[in-house]
């Protein structure tokens, strides 16, 4: 899989904290999930979305 | 005493009529005994005693009420649908009447996110779907089944208590002049979701019900839209829930809206309420000031439920009395119609002494197996449409949201309609043909596929009960060893139809029964098949056995199988 250098990293960091900030709170749960479907649709892989669904899982 | 209901039902569009009750039993010195009884005159009642008849099989039909049923519910059926009331002789009467369509679109946010439509092809007689609603077909049943010698409704009778024996069932009956016995070889339990017969066993549907209520409501109403599904999602003035509309004949708009979670369905079929949310989805559509009236209107919940088992030792289940399904996706009626083409023929067949061990089982296994597959397919449009929990409608509500630009998401929205069920993994099929070794063609318990042959003339048309041997040629006869063969099924009281389908503009075969001419060599490569070969049809349609090369052997070994003597 590819990884994203430390300073992509830090660019989707703030990147999603402004989405979020943007979204409001009450829309934050919608845009993240909007997000997950087109992160999905983009990864390509029904298989490695439900790998990284399990990752998110853990340590709620 | 039963005292059924005397007055016609109201309603805008239908004349009910009220049948008289039958009473002649009450009081007779015996008890009468009868091949098979069918508890429950709906549409899987009659259709199931037509069937029969076709197949010279007598039966008593036993119905609670003295009318058809109240309000339009079940309001589109499937081509399949279709094709089986053609064999049992309604078809024209319902096409006559009844609206074809073919599309289907999905709003959100007054933009229309997502359209189908089912391709009409020109091999079909009848479109993808007919708008009817529910009493005029019940109506053009009673009548047919009224009309038929075999058949006997006997109205304003109902089942009360069943007791099984080793090869017979006694039901005791009660009517509006008292109660009487009755003895059947077979009882057919097609006494609808709250089957009593069902009731009576204990048994229990196994699946899931789920939380989503909807409205239904019928309206009389001038609209000038098109007949196709409408489905509304998170209108404005019902958020988050689901609205659709079908058009039914008569200027009769069926619309069916969820209600909002915290309330009950007495809550929602209020007068006032019902119409303030009616005004607010014509309002939405920009018909604001077009005037409507009433018909008719109820609570439907979405649940998908199926019994194990549909054969419990002289009792067989088949339509809502064996499964509860989802109406998204038009599966009510659909699929009772094609549990009772499934059971007519192996039942009469058993009943004529025909049947190996296996041919009546295989009912359970074909038909609870499309259950479980329906289940499995409606939860996904009951997800979709009515979501289920929290998680759930936070997905679908932003693939809503994404469907306004996003290209990928909006087959979500496809809303899986009832099918004829393919029974591929079914122990009638040959397993010794070249079923495998077809590249095209439909595949062994796959529906026939229908053909045009001309002008208002459709290879559906020619089929009877009895099974069919498509048999492809170009020879100016059917080779000796397989007529004597095909004689020595038809002597054991098997009913047999060679159909030679010509390939060399032949104008008689000898000994076939029917001649199909296919010179164009069109059904030739529609079953992948050239000439030699062969396809076995079931007396319900489905195929049991294909061979490139027939033999009089194979004939012999794949008619054992399919009558279960394997
Ligand atoms: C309110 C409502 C709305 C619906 N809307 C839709 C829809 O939009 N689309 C769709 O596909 N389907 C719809 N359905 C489902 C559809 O109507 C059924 O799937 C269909 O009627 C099933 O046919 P059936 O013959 O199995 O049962 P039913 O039509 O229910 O027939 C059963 C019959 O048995 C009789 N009976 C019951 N108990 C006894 C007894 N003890 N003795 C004798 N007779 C008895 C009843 O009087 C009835 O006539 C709706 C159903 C309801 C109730």
């Amino acid at each position: 899989m590819n990884t994203m250098t430390v300073h992509d990293l830090e660019v989707v960091y703030d990147v999603l904290a402004d989405a979020l900030d943007k979204a409001s709170a009450a829309k934050a749960e919608l845009f993240l999930v909007k997000l997950a479907l087109l992160s999905a649709q983009a990864l390509g892989s029904a298989q490695t979305f439900n790998e990284l669904a399990q990752s998110a899982l853990q340590d709620l | 005493m039963h005292q059924p209901h005397g007055e016609p039902r109201r309603s805008i569009y239908f004349n009910y009529q009220v049948f008289p009750a039958y009473t002649g039993a009450v009081g007779a010195p015996h008890i009468a005994r009868k091949p098979v009884v069918v508890v429950g005159a709906g549409p899987i009642g009659l259709t199931t005693a037509l069937d029969l008849a076709r197949h010279g099989i007598p039966c008593v039909v036993l119905e609670s009420e003295q009318q058809v049923s109240e309000g339009s519910r079940a309001i589109v059926f499937t081509r399949r649908s279709m094709e089986i009331l053609q064999q049992v002789g309604v078809a024209d009467r319902v096409s006559g009447m009844g609206l074809p369509w073919n599309c289907g679109n999905s709003f959100y946010r007054n933009q229309l996110v997502f359209r189908m439509e089912s391709p009409q092809a020109p091999d079909d007689r009848y479109a993808p779907m007919t708008n009817l609603q529910q009493p005029y077909l019940e109506q053009f049943l009673a009548e047919a089944a009224e009309a038929n010698p075999l058949v006997e409704v006997r109205w304003g009778n109902r089942v009360t208590a069943l007791a099984q024996n080793s090869d017979f069932a006694r039901l005791e009956i009660d009517t509006p002049a008292g109660s009487y016995e009755l003895d059947t070889d077979w009882v057919v339990a097609a006494d609808g979701a709250r089957s009593a017969i069902r009731t009576l066993l204990d048994l229990k549907l196994e699946g899931t019900s789920y939380e989503g209520r909807f409205v239904i409501a019928d309206i009389k109403i001038d609209l000038d839209l098109p007949t196709e599904r409408l489905a509304y999602f998170d209108p404005t003035w019902n958020p988050g829930n689901t609205v659709l509309m079908h058009r039914e004949p008569g200027n009769i708009w069926r619309i069916d809206y969820q209600l909002p979670e915290d309330e009950t369905p007495e809550q929602a079929l209020q007068a006032e309420s019902l119409c303030e949310r009616i005004n607010a989805q014509l309002e939405m559509l920009g018909f604001k000031d077009v005037p409507w009236e009433m018909d008719w209107s109820s609570v439907y919940s979405a649940r998908a439920l199926t019994l194990s088992d549909y054969i419990h030792e002289r009792v067989i289940f088949a339509g809502d009395a064996a499964h509860l399904l989802p109406i998204f996706g038009v599966r009510g009626a659909n699929t009772g119609f094609q549990d009772c083409h499934d059971l007519v023929w192996k039942l009469a067949f058993t009943l004529k002494g025909l049947a190996g061990p296996k041919l009546l089982p295989s009912y359970t296994d074909e038909r609870v197996s499309a259950a479980r597959e329906i289940i499995d397919e409606a939860g996904k449009s009951t997800r979709f449409m009515a979501p289920p929990t929290a998680g759930y409608r936070l997905v679908r509500d932003a693939v809503l949201s994404l469907s306004l630009t996003q290209e990928f998401v909006r087959p979500l929205y496809h809303w899986r309609t009832s099918r004829p069920h393919d029974y591929a993994e079914s122990v009638l099929n040959c397993p010794t043909d070249d079923n495998d070794r077809f590249a095209v063609g439909p595949r062994n318990g796959a529906l026939l596929l229908n053909i045009k042959l001309g002008e208002n003339d459709y290879l559906f048309d020619r089929l009877g009960a009895c099974f069919h041997l498509l048999y492809f040629t170009s020879a100016a006869f059917i080779p000796d060893a397989l007529l004597a063969q095909v004689q020595a099924i038809r002597s054991s009281g098997v009913p047999f139809q060679i159909i030679a389908v010509t390939q060399n503009a032949q104008t008689r075969v000898v000994g076939a029964d029917q001649l199909i001419e296919d010179t164009s060599g069109h059904i030739a490569s529609k079953y992948g098949i050239t000439q030699g070969g062969a396809y076995l049809v079931r007396p319900d349609q489905h195929i049991c056995a294909r061979w490139h090369q027939l033999s009089a052997g194979q004939l012999h070994t794949a008619i054992d199988i399919v009558l279960g003597k394997h």
